[in-house]
């Protein structure tokens, strides 16, 4: 019952905003179904916690704790970001950037793409996961090129098409998946279901899954912005408005791992070897070491922390990469944090792109004397993203680089290095950036910083104290993935 | 009776691959468009083969579904689109048409190649045809990598889609009905959104031509 109004709720609210969303309270009707969204959520949570893993609906959709936390991500980000582009987006339209029409395709399109995440993290169905996170990109693509500016669309062209291709190759993994899993289940749509192919996983045929996992993590791989197949990413996240870049960046992209470690269970099963962990090893650690040396030339703010992204999921691909129980909690702390501290940078970064009228990291001064909420909200963020001790991000940082000491000593120089280039580039261009003289502007209307300082308070509890529920509720997901 | 399905079938897969590579060479938009409504009517009639000799019924969805969708709303789509974008006797200046047919088949024995293993484990009737399923699949992608335009990288975008419904019916007999209804949902959604993208292209840029978006690199 509670899945069912998790996905109503945001599909119901795509609808009616595709209706109402250019009016006056559309802002307030978008944050409305976010919380209710947000509720619907945080009541399968408390469920699946107490009553473990559940099933509805034949089987169609399946809960446990690996997704459930996902999802209650997923809708706490999705509320809080609706809560700041209130704000923002009636900012954007005080300074003639957007049109009624374009608010109201910008509302539906933000319900919209919160279902879609939804569906692709309860769905049970791995050709529904597959449609539902095509449909994603499809919600989004007109988002990113909501200004109509060249660089805009052009961001949203290569997006498409990128991520379209990618996601083909999922597709082509999935066939290959049904076509090993028919043989045991039989045809027909059970022999799809997770739920069916876990409890056969030991007797898939290995080598049409070692190949279908290949096509699945390059093609999931894409989504989660995986170097070299990154390139979307940064552009998507610096022309779209800011509280897409929010989103894509604490959700899409978490979403889209969601999917390759799903698609590792099965594959670990069959092959019994370690062979998916090594390619997403791989993956991960060349995704750190790229992104943190094209961090550092960056001009663009946007397009830097879209860069730090890249650096953040090639960390987790890493960590579940390399398994265990320790990486894989990691793994998940990691994201959650990162999920929460990158979209609260972005909100402020909204902020302050809005007050300078530029994205350009050197027209961008002394946030904190015009507006210290801003500047704060900047600087504390950027520390928690560059694995500052208290927050949460060191905490998981933390373990995943002392596993890879123990297990793969080999990789800790790269990620040292990588770690320490992004912390000098990020740390000196905040720095400029909030210090110093200024000639901001001020806002037509007060920004949403509430939400900022929600997110990044989240991270520092989980930095300094992991609730024991909370660890639980990881360590079972852990034992789950492996 | 089995035998002259399965030389049907594999007739058709051949044609498919054909088609394949007349896309590759094709320079105009029009007869781009008419290629691919041309696929995907081979497709489904194919489609309804296999359906017929192995008794999958299932699968008469499926045939039905492709003729529906690929071979009358989405031409029509492309259609309309390229009359009123005013891009339809367009001719698109290529880069080597010899290289790329000879790099297409390369990429033809790399496809059987990768396709063997799995089709000898096969049970269908159309095992033979994964090897072109998967020629299709990288055909396609060829294309877009080669084309410069708008509405052609589309059109080799929906032909890797077609590719791939083939892999799934020759491999496992198609995919469960509900992931194949999502997969069509996804398709038509995604060419009303990339219609009215051409749009917004041609609003900013005065032209289709995807040489004009190279501005954002990477740095």
């Amino acid at each position: 019952m509670e899945i069912l109004w998790t996905l109503a709720i945001p599909l119901i609210g795509g609808l009616l905003l595709a209706l109402f969303g250019g009016r006056r309270f559309a802002p307030e009707l978008n944050s409305a179904m976010s919380l209710g969204t947000f509720v619907a959520a945080a009541a399968l949570t408390v469920r699946v916690i107490t009553d473990g893993p559940i099933t509805a609906l034949n089987e169609q959709f399946f809960v446990d704790s690996f997704n459930v936390f996902l999802v209650a991500l997923t809708a706490l980000v999705g509320l809080t970001t609706s809560l700041f582009s209130r704000p923002y987006m009636r900012i954007e339209q005080h300074h003639g950037k957007l049109s009624v029409n374009m608010l109201r395709l910008y509302h539906s399109m933000y319900q919209l793409f919160t279902f879609t995440m939804l569906l692709a993290l309860l769905t049970n169905n791995l050709g529904i996961m597959w449609v539902a996170m095509e449909a994603a990109t499809l919600t989004t693509v007109l988002l990113v090129s909501l200004y109509r500016t060249p660089a805009s669309l052009e961001a949203a062209w290569k997006y498409f098409i990128l991520c379209g291709v990618g996601i083909a190759q999922a597709l082509f993994g999935t066939i290959l998946v049904y076509f090993a899993a028919e043989k045991l289940l039989g045809a027909g749509g059970n022999a799809l279901l997770w739920t069916h192919l876990d409890s056969v996983k030991a007797h898939l045929e290995p080598t049409v899954l070692s190949l279908a996992f290949v096509f699945l993590l390059v093609g999931y791989g894409t989504k989660v912005g995986l170097a070299p197949l990154h390139n979307w990413l940064p552009d998507a996240h610096a022309e779209g408005p800011t509280p897409v870049s929010a989103v894509l960046s604490g959700l899409l992209l978490n979403v889209a791992l969601y999917a390759v470690m799903r698609s590792k269970v099965l594959v670990d099963g069959a092959l019994g070897s370690h062979f998916a962990g090594d390619l997403m090893m791989g993956f991960g650690l060349l995704s750190v070491v790229m992104a943190a040396f094209f961090l550092s030339r960056q001009k663009d703010v946007k397009r830097m922390f879209a860069y730090s992204s890249i650096e953040h999921m090639g960390l987790m691909t890493f960590a579940f990469g390399m398994g265990g129980p320790v990486a894989t909690f990691a793994g998940m702390l990691h994201m959650t944090v990162h999920s929460l501290t990158k979209s609260a940078i972005f909100f402020a970064v909204g902020h302050a792109t809005q007050k300078a009228g530029t994205q350009l990291m050197e027209n961008i001064r002394g946030l904190i004397k015009t507006s210290p909420t801003i500047g704060w909200g900047l600087v504390i963020g950027s520390l928690a993203i560059l694995g500052m001790p208290p927050f949460g991000v060191f905490a998981s940082e933390f373990m995943i680089i002392t596993t890879a000491m123990h297990t793969y000593p080999w990789t800790t120089p790269f990620l040292l290095t990588a770690l320490g280039v992004a912390f000098a580039a990020i740390f000196s261009r905040v720095q400029t950036m909030v210090f110093g003289e200024t000639v901001g502007q001020r806002l037509p209307h007060p920004p949403a910083l509430v939400p900022v300082f929600v997110h990044l308070g989240l991270v520092l509890l989980l930095g300094l104290y992991i609730p024991p529920y909370l660890a639980v509720w990881y360590r079972q997901a852990a034992a789950l993935i492996g | 009776m089995t035998n002259l399905f399965g030389q049907l079938i594999n007739l058709f897969a051949a044609l498919l691959l054909l088609i394949a590579f007349a896309m590759l060479s094709q320079r105009r938009v029009l007869s781009l468009i008419n290629l691919f409504a041309f696929q995907g009517l081979v497709l489904s009639v194919s489609t309804a083969i296999v359906a017929w000799s192995s008794s999958q019924h299932h699968l008469y969805y499926s045939a039905a579904l492709t003729l529906l969708l690929k071979v009358l709303v989405l031409p029509w789509i492309l259609h309309r689109l390229i009359r009123r974008l005013n891009v339809k006797w367009d001719v698109e200046t290529m880069f080597n048409i010899p290289t790329t047919m000879l790099v297409g088949i390369a990429l033809v024995v790399f496809a059987f190649n990768l396709a063997a293993p799995i089709s000898q484990m096969a049970g269908t009737i159309t095992k033979g045809t994964l090897g072109i399923a998967m020629a299709s699949v990288l055909l396609s992608f060829l294309m877009m990598i080669t084309r410069s335009k708008a509405v052609p990288q589309v059109i080799g975008f929906l032909a890797m889609e077609n590719g791939l419904f083939f892999a799934a019916t020759s491999a496992t007999y198609g995919m469960p009905m509900v992931v194949e209804l999502g997969i069509a949902l996804d398709v038509l959604v995604g060419m009303f959104i990339l219609g009215i993208f051409f749009f917004q292209i041609r609003e900013t840029f005065d032209s289709l031509d995807l040489k004009h978006m190279e501005k954002l690199k990477e740095e």
